[in-house]
């Protein structure tokens, strides 16, 4: 029974539980949300995908931010240059997604994993390679247009 | 400072509650807490609700029982730290009247989280790290969290999944002596094995549930404690918090929670314990997952770093073995409703520590001391709580 039948049938939303039969208003307000983030401060990021590149932050005291940031809290000056990183080092841990979210659910069950790069970073993205556990299995970063039409990056072994 | 004391106590059942609405059901534990300290609503000076509750209707819950149980006008906040967010309440009890500005507060940790269908559950609880940088592109689930400390471990230290497995059967043991646990059944490893992956090497069985509950404690002040004559009662001895780092990719390893290990070394120095195993009487750890026990177990020190899964696999930590832990069925059967989960593990440490737990279940206390570790996220947050029979 849907929430129109049952105000229809029974002059309210309400509908019993199917399993335990106690009676359960249903919501007539849906909400649905779709979030506004700012990328205006690594927007870099974004045109260095563009030319192929996986960009990092680097601030002049030397320290290296990937996911890129803006601010630097060791030095507290945001005057951070733009590196691009090896895209290459090694694959530290994964998983198969089996059960995904509704928003996946239009891929096949994923792999996650996460790896160290030759600079010293740590990534985390999909990986494309036989879900195995090697220790010390190298990986690159390969930078991919996604099935939603973006670009993104994976992990594929090498 | 003074003391701080749990002086009443209240657990609502585990499970799929389609019976009751919020208010209802934190009356369920609410009631019982009141009645053991022999207090009524006008007694709480401050009252502290954890609930997260993005999945369920009602965002205003200090408010809502403030008119539903006479709690009105007396001053209140609700509180989240993901899955630590009962925890955190306890926290906001805790140094309110350590602080001296209250003498009685209730703490009350509610989650109705089946107010909302399973995959909004499932695509809101994944949210629970860096949003933006993991879930938006690669779809990482609260499971997935968990299973990439899994395979790490494993990798590293050689554990199978038959050893994640003991954990699930362990807590299903005491789960089924538990009229509160949401799963009353015992299990063994090849049902666990059985199940299908969630998250791979997370089976269904490894996955602690999606469940409604409350759990309501009252806390007390030295002085108040006197006036009251209250006989029945277990001391915070102390607390220690930590925070890791939203992107997992941000961290050093994936075989450990720093903030774990951070928050147990507060609470450590604070009780003066030096050696867990021979000081505390059993612990209540985070099994949100089973891997997620195992390694509970090193950063708390019970064991070595690489050994939690020769517990599981030697069946330590159940009642006589090197420490009890999680015999109330844990969040893997007792059931995780994420608000009230810290404060059903306080509600724990005072039955296990006044030995009232359930016949088949309750520890031998002869440390009069108890532990409890309530993770938030993938160690996100960490508190570490220690209780004691006698006052520190």
């Amino acid at each position: 029974m849907d929430v129109k039948e049952a105000i229809e049938k029974t002059g309210f939303p309400i509908i019993p539980d199917e399993k335990s039969g106690v009676l359960q208003w249903y919501d007539v307000r849906e909400l649905r949300l779709r979030y506004i983030l700012s990328v205006e401060g690594i927007k870099k990021f974004y045109e260095g995908l563009k030319e192929g590149k996986l960009l990092a932050t680097k601030c002049k005291c030397g320290r290296l931010f990937f996911p890129p940031q803006k601010d630097c809290p060791s030095c507290k000056k945001s005057e951070m240059e733009w590196v691009e990183l090896k895209k290459e080092g090694v694959l530290e841990t994964l998983t198969v997604i089996h059960v995904r979210p509704t928003s996946f659910s239009h891929y096949d069950p994923y792999v996650v994993g996460i790896a160290k790069l030759d600079d010293g970073v740590r990534i985390l993205a999909w990986y494309r390679g036989e879900p195995k556990l090697n220790q010390g299995q190298r990986v690159r970063v390969e930078i991919v247009k996604r099935k939603e039409g973006y670009l993104s990056y994976e992990l594929v072994p090498i | 400072m003074t003391g701080v004391a749990v002086i009443g106590a209240g657990h609502s059942v585990f499970g799929t509650r389609r019976d009751v609405n919020i208010p209802e059901l934190c009356w369920e534990s609410m009631k019982p807490a009141l009645e053991k300290a022999n207090l009524e609503p006008k007694d709480i000076d401050f009252f502290v609700v954890g609930n997260l509750g993005i999945w369920s209707s009602e965002l205003a819950v200090p408010s809502i029982m403030a008119e539903y149980a006479d709690l009105a006008p007396k001053g209140s906040m609700r509180v989240e730290a993901a899955c630590a967010t009962g925890s955190a309440a306890v926290r906001v009890g805790y140094t309110t009247i350590k602080s001296g500005l209250a003498d009685i507060v209730m703490v009350l940790g509610i989650e109705k989280m089946q107010e909302s269908p399973n995959p909004s559950v499932i695509e809101l609880i994944g949210r629970f790290g860096s949003y933006f940088w993991e879930f938006e592109n690669f779809g990482l689930t609260f499971p997935g969290y968990y299973a990439l400390h899994a395979s790490a471990y494993m990798m590293k230290y050689g554990a199978k999944e038959e050893d994640l497995g003991k954990i699930a059967v362990k807590n299903h043991f005491y789960g089924a002596k538990n009229p509160f646990a949401q799963f009353r059944k015992e299990i063994d490893v090849a049902t666990v094995m059985k199940g299908p992956y969630v998250a791979w090497p997370l089976k269904l069985f490894d996955c602690s549930p999606i469940t409604d509950g409350s759990a309501c404690i009252i806390l007390a002040s030295e002085k108040k404690v006197k006036e009251l004559g209250i006989e029945e009662k277990v001391w915070i001895l102390s607390q220690g918090v930590g925070t890791g780092t939203a992107n997992l990719s941000k961290r050093e390893e994936f075989t450990s929670l720093a903030s774990a290990r951070y928050a147990a070394e507060q609470a450590y120095k604070l009780a003066g314990i030096e050696d867990p195993v021979k000081q505390l009487d059993g612990a209540n750890v985070h099994d949100c997952f089973t891997i997620a026990e195992i390694m509970a177990y090193e950063d708390l020190g019970f064991c070595k770093r690489g050994e939690g899964y020769k517990l599981a696999r030697e069946g330590q930590t159940y009642i006589g073995g090197r420490i009890p832990v999680n015999v109330d069925g844990g969040l893997k059967a007792k059931g995780h409703p994420i608000g009230a989960t810290g404060v059903s593990m306080a509600v724990e440490a005072y039955k296990q520590l006044l030995s009232k737990a359930d016949k088949g279940r309750q520890a031998d206390i002869k440390n009069g001391r108890w532990l409890t570790h309530n993770v938030g996220g993938t160690g996100h947050y960490t508190y570490v709580t220690i209780y004691g029979l006698e006052k520190r």
